[in-house]
């Protein structure tokens, strides 16, 4: 997902009818463009896009997915732009980000769809021959004649090789590409058990022989391709997260002429000396310089700090932060390809291949495994050629060896237990994204927290005041409505419940504060400068000047201070301490002020506290720990976090995190508890002691198969009997992680 | 035996034509947005209404 880096030429972008064409597919006459659109909710919003969409002239097809949250639309002729789309769907009320398909990679939901297909097939095959198997099975011990058996045997053959050519080509697949490299993994004894069992069977069939095991090699694919059809789609959940990242980066951009006039153009168009124009409550491009324009940004993305920074000329501005008041015009000094945005996903894909060391539990057993299996059939081969069975008989042998021991319990011991633990995570609130991150958080040693938004909830709170009469209140309440400003808005919250008053005339002075009529009575709410106060005199007694404030002036009034708090998350404290007692290290990692990060730090009684971190410095103190012999997990929800939140050896963001750091972290979970946390990791343990407990299942049930193998005694029947009790019992096992409330 | 030669191919066939139902189906996309379709349910656009409100 490199943006288009190269240098383009401004002049096709002069109307700002056509955008960047490279969101457009065209189809002969007719265009489709893809749209994010993320505040579709329910089955209204769905209509009223499709119909509001269809309205327009040339449309012919427009169709909304709720589950991906994206819009379809194609049209013919060339009367519509992109800009017409998008302004439709502002206009009825929806937020569109136009984006580009082909950016992304589609081939995880092919893969899923074939492997569905696959499973299907494999389910359909198994469930058929299995059918015909057991009147064999009964036929031998009874009357069937061998007629019958032969035609039984003639028709499974005939569900069972095109069953096994089709739905085994995912393992024939891997199997390959690992021996090419002359490595071995899972899925070259599965191939090699599969094809020898078919082939033989195959033979046997022709020869008229009593025992096919077309069965074992049919069911064993299906039981195969379930567990990797449940790990597959598990992963492409986060992949669908991981596609809203391009709605933060801003698609357009206002420039600037050298008349004074405005032009539409794509992102890809801005040059550094470009100047752009930023409307109030609109995302800011590109990192820049402030040429014109007094505003407030709102940077809790790039800095964790809750309070918007106020910004005039002459101040550096990052693109993807939000301008919350006044209109801006920015110099462009630095490309899009260099922005603070592209920097931090750069972060993320360096610190992304740290991680890739980890090797999971079934890839390290298969490393002795599948050597294993191979060496005991050869051996089981010679012996029986050796003691002057004949090929046959030997070869027969063999395959049953192979047979026995193919780890279908393996292939479901893991993902299994993954499925069931992220049912149990799913109802507490937490959703598990990477398929490894179990695996990986079941390690961990030591907890390192971000603080806005994570420890604390990152909605600030007006604390109460009993110099504030609640009839200002409500006054500062109606003024303030109109406002983006966080602090406004907690003035609003505060004031919830209080009977709504009007405010008139009102004006806001970016960066300063509000004024305006209410009741005529002239009210303004901002800092003490805004209000004509002398900082010395802002000392009242029993107030601290402690985090961010207003500033109240009702009348002709002694003005008022209003204090505000980022809370807390009500169990952090809780959830600290029990960490703490289960003998996990806790740190502090925060990109904010040392002394506002030192108080939550000795507030819930984290030693380890380090602040005013940048992006580059998170990753540099996780290093560190790492250093040390720590497993970290990284609790963390800003943009700054996300290069951090990769670095860790597994991370975890709450529901309202920047769509960067969701699609980075290995679990979100939702709510206003910190609790999660605690859960994820306590099922993590209990499900990593599962897994290891299946893996013995499923040793302990091939310690009594082998020999049964060995000694020739392994019919089709005994076969199907082990194969598919080990496969229940391994699942049966992993229930038991929901049903039991056990650490 | 006679009329199992018969009935076998019969009920695979009948067997067969449920898979590639269900083959079609996810070629088709149907199973692409399982809360769209669930929502979609509620709409009445088959019943003329013209104030469009919603």
């Amino acid at each position: 997902m490199t943006p288009n880096s190269g240098v383009v030429d401004a002049v096709p972008y002069e109307t700002p009818n056509t955008l960047s064409s490279s969101f457009l597919k065209r189809d002969e006459d007719k265009t489709e463009l893809c749209l994010i659109v993320d505040d579709m909710h329910c089955a209204g919003c769905m209509r009223k896009i499709e119909k509001g969409l269809s309205a327009l002239p040339d449309v012919t097809w427009a169709r909304s997915n709720l589950s991906t949250k994206r819009v379809s639309v194609k049209w013919t002729g060339e009367n519509l732009g992109i800009a017409d789309i998008v302004d439709r769907l502002n206009e009825i009320g929806f937020n569109a980000v136009p984006f580009n398909p082909s950016l992304m990679a589609t081939s995880g939901e092919d893969q899923r769809k074939t492997l569905l297909r696959a499973m299907a097939v494999a389910g359909f095959a198994a469930a058929n021959i299995m059918l015909l198997s057991v009147s064999v099975w009964s036929g031998n011990a009874a009357d069937m004649d061998a007629p019958t058996r032969d035609f039984f045997h003639w028709v499974t053959a005939l569900i069972a090789m095109p069953t096994i050519a089709y739905a085994g080509q995912t393992f024939f697949q891997s199997a390959w590409s690992a021996l090419k490299v002359r490595s071995l993994n899972m899925d070259v004894p599965i191939s090699l058990a599969v094809i020898l069992a078919t082939a033989m069977s195959l033979y046997e069939t022709i020869r008229g022989g009593q025992e096919v095991y077309f069965d074992a090699g049919v069911t064993l694919l299906f039981f195969l391709l379930i567990g990797r059809y449940l790990d597959l789609s598990m992963r492409s959940k986060a992949c669908s997260a991981a596609q809203n990242l391009l709605g933060l980066r801003a698609t357009a951009a206002t420039r600037i002429e050298s008349d004074g006039s405005h032009t539409q153009v794509p992102i890809e168009a801005i040059l550094p000396g470009m100047k752009v124009a930023v409307t109030s409550g609109g995302r800011i491009p590109v990192d820049g310089l402030v040429v014109h324009g007094v505003s407030d940004i709102d940077m809790s993305l790039v800095t964790g700090e809750s309070l918007p920074v106020s910004v005039k000329a002459g101040s550096n501005v990052f693109a993807g932060t939000l301008n919350l008041a006044g209109p801006l015009e920015i110099e462009v000094t630095k490309p899009e390809d260099d922005t603070l945005l592209a920097e931090i996903v750069r972060l993320m894909e360096a610190a992304e291949q740290g991680r890739a060391g980890f090797v999971r539990i079934a890839d390290r057993v298969a490393e002795f495994y599948a050597p294993a299996v191979h060496i005991l059939a050869a051996v089981a081969f010679l012996t029986w050629l050796i003691v002057g069975a004949g090929w046959h008989a030997a070869l027969m042998c063999a395959i049953a060896v192979l047979i026995v021991t193919c780890p279908c319990a393996l292939g479901l011991a893991v993902p299994v237990v993954q499925v069931v633990a992220s049912g149990r995570l799913m109802n507490k609130g937490v959703l598990l994204k990477s398929s490894d991150g179990l695996e990986r958080l079941a390690g961990t040693t030591h907890v390192v927290f971000d603080k806005t938004g994570t420890l604390t909830l990152g909605e600030l709170l007006l604390v109460e005041n009993q110099n504030l009469k609640t009839e200002d209140l409500a006054k500062a309440a109606a003024l303030a409505r109109g406002s983006r400003h966080p602090l406004s808005q907690a003035v609003v919250k505060a004031a919830k419940g209080l009977p709504p008053l009007r405010a008139e005339e009102v004006r806001e002075v970016a960066g300063a504060g509000l004024e305006g009529l209410v009741g005529g009575t002239l009210v303004k709410l901002g800092s003490a400068a805004f209000l004509g106060l002398d900082n010395t005199e802002t000392l009242i007694e029993g107030t601290s000047l402690e985090g961010p404030d207003l500033w109240v002036l009702i009348g002709d009034a002694k003005s008022v201070r209003l204090s505000f708090v980022d809370r807390l998350r009500e169990d952090a404290g809780e959830v600290v301490r029990t960490l703490k007692n289960e003998g996990f290290k806790v740190s502090l990692l925060s990109g904010d002020r040392a002394e506002v990060a030192e108080k939550v730090a000795a507030d819930l009684g984290i030693e380890n506290c380090l602040s005013q971190r940048s992006p580059a410095g998170k990753i540099a103190a996780l290093e560190a720990m790492t250093e040390a012999g720590d497993k970290l997990l990284m609790v963390g929800d800003g943009l700054n976090d996300a290069p951090a939140l990769r670095a860790a050896d597994t991370s975890m963001s709450p529901a309202n995190a920047a769509d960067v750091s969701q699609v980075a972290a290995d679990l979100i979970f939702q709510g206003r508890s910190l609790t999660p946390v605690l859960e994820a990791l306590h099922t993590a343990k209990s499900s990593r002691r599962l897994v290891l407990q299946n893996f013995a299942l499923a040793a302990l049930y091939n310690s009594i198969a082998i020999p049964l193998a060995f000694a020739g005694l392994v019919t089709p029947l005994v076969a199907a009997i082990a194969m598919s009790s080990s496969s229940i019992l391994v699942t049966l096992n992993a229930l038991r992680l929901s049903l039991g409330q056990q650490r | 035996m006679n009329v199992l030669v018969i009935l076998i191919p019969v009920a695979l066939l009948l067997g067969g034509l449920g898979l590639l139902g269900f083959l079609w189906s996810v070629k088709t996309g149907q199973f692409d947005d399982l809360k769209g379709a669930a929502e979609r349910i509620l709409n009445d656009d088959d019943i003329e209404d013209e104030d469009d409100r919603s």
